[in-house]
């Protein structure tokens, strides 16, 4: 294997919320890592904590008990503003529904990352306008979201999730708002993304989805509970048992 | 993110909802635009005093009748002469201080010089009542000793009078004019002072009392309206008045306890003291307004913190996309920025129209001052950053995972 570290490394991880004196564990002793490249389904039934778990690899939150290593640094060690740096540069977020800026247009939504990295105006529309291109909607550039179908929502909400080259891409249940066939287009567009080596996480209660991605990781009551590489999905390749 | 991405967003924002925007920075408009016309009157109305403190002269004492009695019933001030030639040279010649002093009788009546006609002051006086008020002459020159001693038939014309009676080419010097149907020779024209002091017409005293106010009843031979003098330095004032006082108290046998017959006053300082109250209510006016400044900056808060309340999603996307929580306080507090300074702008702009509309209206002075402006644009970014704070704090508080969690 590579000497260098998993993109991410999660090291028994806990998450326990507090109200009103009742912890909830939402997330209990969880290990993985992910490798650079890879794409992973997260499934499991609803309340088992996939989106506290995405929160955490995120950066959004952190882990009550465990460590969370992103690149091999522990994050739990980054100042909030320190993190909210690495999201701008490091995470791509995808939701499911979409959460585009409803007063501006696809091209300012997609640009907004580099807002926060920093990049002048000039650059950041000639970068949105490529990522546009990327998903298939620059012809839609100057529509407002609520001009656009929920599958080309989609499409701009991940266009604004690449725009700033992240390491990872973190989309909690893309396709929970759109029909099957519209489910099976961003589908397919984060699969082809993939295969240009973006790392991509993604949420799904569809089974048919998740057999699709080469890795599935199953949560219950916020226990990993199964962690399974298909082997048949590259078929050139073999996996140890 | 910089300063200028958060005007960027800021102004976007605000662009969005124009009306709201400009409802919300009513309070600031209303706010400014009273300071910078309170300002501007306030200084309009200094500026005149000054004027006319300017044109009475440096250090001069009136004495104007006061007191009389009838058969031991007080009459009103002023009702009857009290005072005489015979106490100018008294004046002038016993009180050191003085330098100069010169007695006056006025009344108004019509002047006349060919077609044209004005009606204006007439005011009988010798040429020392120009030394008193350091009024020079534009043209020509000032009654001479025979002209004052013999009622001669000569005037020295205000300057406004000079205008109305005389088309811009004509020389007034010379010139015949009539007044009451007496025949008078223009013999000089005073300098400009200042709108009121210029519409006047001079005649030597012995003139006026001769030829106009001869048979008015409470004039006698010697009598004069009221005295002006002049004192030699700004700190013998307070000093020759009192001489003053006790001259003529002596020389009109005032008996001790009884009111003088006459009143001496410093018109320069009674004209500072009210310029020291227009003062005092400029600065009143100046904080009411500041209160609508303050009522304005509420206001603005109020509907910030709403609008946070209803962005709270669109903060939540900020957070999750990189903003950190400094960026959403500087997005927030450049919101609170752009209206106060864009409701300053436009507070100034209606303030100086409005400054400008009373003056023609009113015919008040008013003067547009640059460090008002200034001051009231202060106030108003102050405004924007003590009232967005709060609610650019509390956004920024805001858990990005909470935040998106909310319709
Ligand atoms: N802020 C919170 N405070 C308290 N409990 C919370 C909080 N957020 C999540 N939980 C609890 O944590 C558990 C996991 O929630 P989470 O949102 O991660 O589930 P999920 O797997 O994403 O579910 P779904 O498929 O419905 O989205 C739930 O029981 C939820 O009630
Ligand atoms: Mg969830």
């Amino acid at each position: 294997m590579t000497a260098s570290p998993p993109l991410i490394s999660l090291r028994s991880v806990s998450r326990t919320y507090r109200t009103d004196g009742i912890a909830v564990t939402a997330v209990r002793n969880v290990s993985f890592d992910i490798a650079q490249g890879e794409i992973a389904a997260v499934m499991g039934p609803s309340g088992s904590g996939k989106s506290t778990l995405m929160n955490m690899i995120g950066l959004l939150d952190l882990p009550s008990e465990g460590a969370i290593y992103l690149q091999g640094a522990d994050v739990a060690g980054l100042s909030e503003d320190r993190r909210s740096s690495l999201r701008a540069r490091s995470i791509g977020f995808v939701f499911q529904s979409y959460n585009l800026l409803a007063r501006h247009d696809a091209i300012e939504n997609v640009a907004l990352p580099l807002v926060y990295c920093g990049i002048s105006r000039k650059e950041r529309l000639a970068r949105a306008e490529q990522s546009l291109r990327a998903v298939g909607m620059l012809h839609r550039a100057h529509h407002f979201p609520r001009q656009l179908s929920g599958g080309e929502q989609q499409r701009v909400a991940i266009a604004r999730a690449l725009i700033a080259s992240p390491l990872i891409v973190l989309a909690d249940e893309p396709t929970g708002a759109l029909d099957s066939r519209t489910g099976a287009e961003i589908l397919a567009l984060f699969a082809a993304l993939n295969q240009t080596g973006q790392t991509i996480v993604m949420i799904t209660h569809d089974p048919g989805i998740a057999t699709q991605c080469r890795r599935t990781i199953r949560l219950h009551d916020g226990e990993l509970v199964a962690d399974e590489t298909q082997a048949m999905v590259l078929p050139k390749r073999s996996v140890a048992p | 993110m910089t300063m200028l991405q958060g005007f960027q967003i800021a102004l976007h924002a605000l662009r969005l909802n124009p009306l709201r925007s400009f409802l919300t920075m009513l309070g600031i408009v209303i706010g400014v635009a009273s300071i910078v016309t309170v300002f501007a009157i306030g200084a309009g109305a200094q500026l005149r005093l000054q004027e006319q403190i300017r044109s009475i002269g440096a250090n001069v004492l009136m004495i104007t009748p006061g007191a009389a009695y009838q058969g031991g019933v007080r009459l009103k001030d002023g009702s009857k002469l009290t005072m005489t030639e015979s106490d100018v040279q008294a004046i002038l010649e016993q009180i050191p201080e003085i330098q100069a002093a010169a007695g006056s009788i006025a009344g108004t009546a019509q002047v006349i010089h060919e077609s044209k006609n004005w009606n204006t002051t007439i005011n009988g006086t010798t040429t020392a009542h120009f030394m008193v008020r350091d009024w020079q002459l534009a043209a020509g020159r000032y009654f001479s000793n025979a002209e004052e001693a013999g009622a001669g038939k000569v005037v020295i014309l205000g300057n406004r009078v000079a205008r109305e009676l005389f088309t811009a080419g004509e020389d007034p010097i010379g010139a015949q004019i009539r007044i009451m149907k007496v025949p008078l020779e223009v013999v000089g024209v005073l300098d400009r002072k200042d709108p009121a002091q210029d519409d006047v017409a001079f005649v030597p005293l012995s003139t006026a009392k001769l030829r106009f106010l001869g048979s008015a009843s409470n004039i006698n031979r010697d009598s004069v309206a009221y005295i002006i003098a002049k004192v030699a330095g700004d700190g013998q004032m307070a000093g020759a008045r009192s001489e003053i006082e006790n001259l003529l108290r002596q020389r009109h046998r005032v008996p001790a306890g009884q009111e003088d017959d006459f009143k001496v006053q410093d018109p320069a300082a009674a004209m500072e003291a009210q310029q020291g109250a227009i003062r005092t209510v400029a600065l009143l006016l100046v904080a009411i307004a500041s209160v609508s400044l303050l009522v304005g900056g509420i206001s603005i808060m109020n509907v910030m913190i709403v609008s946070v309340t209803e962005r709270t999603r669109e903060i939540g996307i900020r957070r999750a996309l990189g903003g950190r929580m400094r960026d959403i306080r500087l997005q927030f507090l450049c919101e609170a920025l752009v209206l106060c300074l864009l409701g300053g702008a436009i507070g100034v702009a209606g303030g100086v129209t409005l400054s400008m509309t009373v003056a023609r209206m009113a015919g008040w002075i008013t003067s547009i001052d640059g460090q008002a402006i200034a001051l009231a644009l202060v106030f108003s970014i102050a405004t924007g950053l003590i009232f967005g704070f709060y609610p650019a704090h509390k956004a920024s508080k805001l858990s990005p995972i909470e935040a998106l969690k909310t319709e």
